[in-house]
């Protein structure tokens, strides 16, 4: 298999994760983590230079989920990679399970921060870049981002700061799928235009597919050679992507499958994975 | 004539010192570098001072992200702007995450003076202290307040080291044993417990002076961390004294005075008068003379203590 069918398998993977454990935790956030799949897929089988084994190597890339909710899908990529046993994403929710509704450094292998309080995060990444450029390490910060969490004021700290102090070994991903619990981000608090304001904070912005493997790829690699300022991959994606009754509906912001509805969209998933395998 | 040094500047002069030391120590303000006496540091260690502009949030979250990389991080700035603009980050990104971030904020209490309310941190001690494994530090003195913070960057985990603005007595000498958790008797009594933090310290000195006058013995003890509490000390003293007063440059709600009324109430309740503020706001005017209107000075701690004395009758 090449890469690209490689990285497409994954996040194949990575939705189906998502969905069977939403629907034994009947609670949780399906729409956010279907939507950053393909990115996360990218980052976690490509990109990052981690080390599974290692949690804690100093010389890893960091990676910071800033828009939390999506967990599933980060609790997914960690297990996938190793970090722990895929089986324990069943535990999701659940009482005394390492795997909480929103993400915790001290209690899962692999995550770097506790996040979940939108805005957070991204201030979080801010501080471990700037770390690198002290000791002079080569590790870079990504940190993904949701359209809605940016109508918090700290990103807009955060992204002034990071410019600031011309923090190139920062990649923030903007996963641009346009709806937030409320309604479209457009109705709700309408955060356009968002890539002049993110250039206006002095950041490089690049646009891609968030769904298209080879441009994400490609677009990583190419933000890396930016020197002097960080960069915002603002990544367009379909919210719920990959389930075709739960793409573009904002109910499914935060509301799990039935267990009906959940194999519903295995099975579009897994008809899915077949394009690419045979 | 008493020595008179504020407690932000003994801050300022053992960063240095610890600057030295300690290179994995990194130190963050939010544009008040001048007033919380990080300045010195930033022209002696710029390659690891940062200011982050007035974005109190986002300093949080940046201290955050240093201390998970392996920095000791000091942030800076007001005491009413780090516990309350920033809590939730606090709260959350530091805290949460167990990280050693030692926040440092100046200008607490009313004795901030002529800026007002909206500068005064009055509410701070209790917005901390609810957090999670948080540490309380409110040091009395500049000696004090310097074993504070090298004790708070040997120790794992957040701390909260509140600090003032206005030039207070030195009380402590150079050997004072200072060590996080524990309360300490500054003068020995048998009538009625003061319980101090800060720079009500000297205020309830001078009250025990006044009460020995009319032949009244106050115990004095300086309970400068707040969290974890010496409950140990706090309920001896009062099982030995029978009456209790706290003092405290902080609203009367949540801070000094609720902690120990905590303890006692589930320890050994005796009569209580708490000196603090009592649920307003503050606002302009010299430190002496709010001092006055809010009811904070040795006289009134004096009159908490002869009114806690007499209670203690009612109790039979």
């Amino acid at each position: 298999m090449d890469r690209i069918n490689f990285l497409k398998e994954k996040a194949n993977l990575l939705r189906q994760d998502v969905i069977r454990m939403l629907a034994v935790a009947t609670s949780g956030h399906p729409g956010g983590s279907l939507s950053s799949a393909d990115i996360l897929a990218c980052l976690y089988f490509n990109e990052l230079r981690h080390n599974p084994e290692d949690p804690e190597w100093e010389d890893r890339d960091r990676f910071i989920l800033s828009k939390g909710h999506a967990c599933p899908l980060l609790y997914s990529a960690l297990a996938r990679s190793g970090y722990f046993p895929p089986e324990e994403l069943q535990t999701l929710r659940k009482i005394n399970s390492r795997l909480q509704g929103h993400p915790d450094c001290k209690k899962t292998p692999g995550v770097e921060i506790c996040t979940g309080s939108l805005g957070q995060g991204i201030s979080v990444a801010v501080g471990m870049a700037l770390a690198g450029k002290i000791d002079k390490k080569r590790y870079r910060v990504y940190v993904l981002l949701g359209d809605g969490e940016i109508e918090e004021g700290e990103v807009w700290e955060a992204a002034m700061s990071a410019s600031h102090y011309k923090l190139d070994n920062l990649c923030a991903i903007l996963d641009n799928n346009s709806l937030q619990i409320d309604g479209p981000i457009k109705e709700v608090m309408n955060p356009e235009p968002i890539i002049e304001k993110w250039r206006a904070f002095g950041w490089n912005t690049v646009e891609v597919n968030g769904h298209d493997i080879p441009q994400i790829l490609h677009t990583f690699k190419k933000a890396k050679e930016v020197k002097g300022k960080p960069t915002i991959i603002i990544a367009h994606t379909i919210k719920g992507k990959g389930v075709s009754f739960m793409e573009n509906v904002v109910e499914f912001h935060g509301k799990a499958p039935t267990k009906q509805e959940a194999q519903i969209a295995l099975t579009q998933l897994k008809e899915e994975s077949k394009k690419w395998k045979n | 004539m008493e020595e008179l040094v504020a407690t932000r500047d003994a801050f300022g002069e053992i960063l240095l010192k610890l600057g030295e030391e300690n290179k994995n120590l990194v130190v963050l303000t939010a544009d008040l570098a001048e007033s919380t006496r990080v300045k010195k540091f930033a022209e002696k260690f710029p390659e690891r001072f940062f200011n982050m502009g007035i974005a109190e949030q986002n300093m949080m979250g940046v201290a955050a992200g240093l201390a998970r990389c392996g920095k000791t991080v000091i942030a800076t700035t007001f005491a009413i702007f780090a516990s309350g603009r920033a809590w939730e980050q606090v709260r959350y990104s530091i805290s949460h995450s167990y990280l050693n971030v030692k926040i440092v904020a100046t200008h607490g209490g009313i004795s901030v003076g002529e800026d007002g309310s909206s500068h005064q941190g009055t509410e701070d001690i209790s917005l901390m202290r609810t957090i999670p494994g948080m540490k309380v530090i409110v040091p009395a003195d500049g000696v004090e307040t310097k074993k504070a913070i090298q004790a708070a960057i040997k120790v794992k985990g957040p701390v909260y080291i509140r600090l003032g603005r206005a030039k207070t007595p030195v009380i402590f000498k150079e050997d004072y044993p200072f060590q996080i958790g524990r309360g300490y008797i500054i003068r020995k009594g048998k009538d009625v417990s003061i319980f101090t933090c800060g720079i009500m310290l000297s205020q309830a000195l001078k009250a025990e002076e006044k009460l020995k006058e009319e032949g009244i013995s106050a115990e004095v003890i300086n309970i400068s961390t707040l969290k974890p509490l010496d409950e140990k000390i706090i309920i001896e003293s009062a099982h030995s004294t029978g009456a209790v007063v706290t003092a405290e440059e902080h609203q009367i709600i949540g801070g000094l005075g609720s902690a120990v009324a905590e303890t006692l109430g589930e320890n050994y309740p005796v009569p209580l008068e708490r000196i603090g503020i009592k649920d307003k706001f503050g606002e302009s005017g010299k430190p002496e003379e709010l001092f006055e209107k809010y009811q904070l000075t040795a006289n009134d701690i004096y009159k908490a203590a002869k009114k806690a004395i007499g209670r203690k009758d009612e109790k039979k």
